[in-house]
């Protein structure tokens, strides 16, 4: 079995909650989320408000690449920083001591990312999951503390002078323009995420979630489609991880340490696994509360350790849960009943 | 895949389905003991015994769920012994499981479209792009998803949750998503266990449907005039043993299969108490 929620009947279930998903179908949150974050800058746009939005919406990223592993396939990943760090660091040595641009980065570290995917994924996927969170907790220390020991890495101090973003002779490094560039990348890495949840792929994921044995008898190779799953997480958790080396121009070892795994599975639990409405709430809530928080001062982090407390106690599955419910059309009764009695 | 040889040469001369001298042995005990049967194109064949004697096992050793520690197991002429469940699920064996195993937090709809899933032309390219192709595998799947649940009779609704449908429109979904998978041969482990007396009439005439289409059936069951109706051939199996093979006929005369079901006077089993008596 894998990572499996106990389920506990909540208001998610209601006709009345039903009702109000189907209303706010997917696709116009979608545009109601990508308003607000392009409207975000004329609230507010002073240098700190957009860095702790860019921050956001790169947390927004890593989320859904991780509900990817954790939501859809039931994989718990306590180490999925790695790959944000993997991102990061070959795109920053990259730009740095070989002087590319970020752009020409991208496929080096897509290429990283499903190499690295492959190697923790290959021999640990096999395990039933309490063995692979062990093995991906001790993966994930593993990339830091090899960043901290490499020369190239630039050892505990990191690499400082990564280049801002730019993107076809479009200079994007100010504040504001990259927070857009930002903004529009991580609004196609969401869709693109949900896309695949939707898809014969994603179907299997949720299949592998909810019975691996019954999904392997239907002809699904579910060891092949972890595997699958697992490389989509760490392709999107790579992406990230460029960008937040342009946002801050600076990584080092302290940058991913087990907090960041952490906090990253949290937005995915907190918003509801395997919902992508949910994890974007989830992955918003959790990295801009703490910001929200600091006129608490010295209480900031115990007030928002308590609200999630709260939230987990009164949403167990999250604030916005993933549920089951297609549109069918109406049926002719007819149909049923001629099958019926055919003999 | 492991395991699987293609053996070209031997395609529908032989059985369909042919076990050759089964062995599942768990630590010292015997679960499955040198079981021989085949099932041919069309058939409807029943395992039955009494509670313990290898059944589930037997099929968890067919589909790959259990390696056998003996034996041979041919789809077609292919040796399938010891590969993977979803290779041998390519091979177009198809099963149900004795307690329903549906993905429950899924639609009845996708349940039933996770027997398509080696059929569907889409990749994830396609996925996320949305490509004319990705609409029509997913047309043809919603399509071909709600004419199995039309076959199998499902009344319940089909867009929500498959853990909301009571139990007896449960196992419909379960064999609806067995038979999706397009199988030569599905095995069925208790299909009629907990359903009342007019759904496993519904049932008898779904198995009937089930075969029409061209599909051999192995069933495990312990309604006996279920099995007596619906069979063409009956294996009974005692201890991990084979004690009898033949028609339903031929089966209730054996003095062997009356043994096994009603026990011996000398010999005190455990398990007395659920003995059925019929």
């Amino acid at each position: 079995m894998t990572w499996n929620r106990k389920k506990a009947p909540t208001s998610a279930d209601t006709p009345r909650a039903r009702v109000l998903n189907r209303l706010l179908g997917e696709r116009r949150l979608g545009w109601i989320g990508l308003a607000v974050a392009l409207l975000a800058p004329f609230v507010d746009a002073s240098n700190y408000s957009l860095s702790v939005l860019t921050s956001a919406a790169l947390f927004v990223m890593l989320a859904v690449g991780l509900n990817i592993v954790v939501g859809y396939c039931g994989l718990l990943d306590l180490g999925y920083a790695a790959f944000f760090a993997i991102g990061a660091y070959v795109s920053g040595v990259l730009a740095t001591t070989y002087g590319w641009s970020l752009l020409a980065t991208v496929p080096v570290v897509l290429a990283a990312a499903v190499l690295a995917g492959v190697i923790i994924g290959g021999p640990t996927l096999r395990l039933r999951s309490d063995y692979l969170a062990i093995v991906t907790l001790g993966f994930g220390e593993i990339i830091r503390i090899t960043a901290n020991n490499l020369d190239i890495t630039g050892g505990p101090s990191g690499i400082y002078g990564i280049p801002g973003l730019e993107l076809f002779g479009l200079d994007l490094s100010s504040p504001v323009a990259f927070y857009y560039a930002v903004v529009v990348i991580v609004a196609l890495a969401v869709v693109g995420a949900a896309r695949l949840g939707r898809s014969r792929m994603g179907r299997a994921w949720r299949f592998i979630r909810e019975d691996e044995d019954a999904a392997e008898a239907m002809g699904i190779h579910t060891y092949k489609l972890k595997l699958a799953a697992y490389i989509a997480g760490a392709v999107w958790g790579g992406l990230a991880g460029i960008l937040f080396g342009a946002q801050l121009s600076a990584i080092s070892p302290q940058s991913f340490t087990f907090l960041w795994s952490a906090l990253i599975l949290l937005a995915v639990v907190l918003g509801g696994m395997g919902s992508t409405p949910g994890v974007v709430l989830g992955a918003v809530f959790v990295s801009v509360l703490p910001e929200l928080l600091r006129d608490a001062a010295d209480y900031r982090f115990f007030v928002f350790g308590v609200l999630l407390i709260v939230v987990m106690i009164f949403r167990p599955q999250g604030l916005w849960p993933s549920q089951a419910s297609e549109r069918t059309p109406a049926r002719r009764p007819e149909v049923q009943k001629e099958d019926a009695w055919q003999a | 895949m492991a395991g699987v040889a293609d053996a070209p040469g031997t395609l529908s001369a032989g059985p369909l389905l042919d076990v050759q001298d089964l062995h599942l042995d768990f630590g010292g005990i015997k679960a499955v003991d040198g079981l021989s049967f085949s099932a041919h194109d069309g058939d409807i064949l029943s395992v039955i015994g009494p509670n313990g004697a290898g059944k589930t096992s037997a099929f968890n050793c067919i589909t790959g769920f259990y390696k056998p520690t003996g034996g041979k197991v041919l789809v077609e002429g292919n040796d399938i012994t010891g590969a993977r469940p979803s290779a041998i699920a390519a091979r177009g064996v198809s099963r149900t499981f004795q307690n329903l195993r549906l993905f429950g937090e899924l639609t009845v709809l996708d349940n039933v479209r996770a027997g398509m899933h080696m059929r569907m032309k889409q990749n994830a390219f396609d996925a996320l792009l949305h490509t004319p192709r990705f609409r029509r595998s997913e047309r043809q799947a919603t399509e071909e998803a709600n004419h199995w649940l039309d076959f199998v009779g499902l009344r319940g609704d089909r867009g929500g949750p498959a853990r909301n449908l009571p139990y007896g429109e449960q196992r419909r979904v379960e064999i609806a998503r067995a038979l999706a998978l397009g199988p030569r041969l599905l095995l069925l482990d208790e299909p009629a266990a907990g359903l009342n007396h007019g759904e496993k009439l519904e049932l008898l005439d779904l198995l009937r449907r089930i075969s029409a289409l061209g599909t051999a059936l192995v069933l495990i069951e312990h309604d006996m005039g279920l099995v007596m109706q619906v069979s063409r051939r009956i294996v009974v199996l005692n201890f991990g043993k084979q004690i009898a093979d033949g028609t339903p006929e031929e089966v209730r005369r054996n003095p062997a299969v009356l043994e096994a079901y009603l026990g011996k006077d000398e010999e005190s089993h455990a398990d007395e108490t659920e003995v059925p008596h019929d």
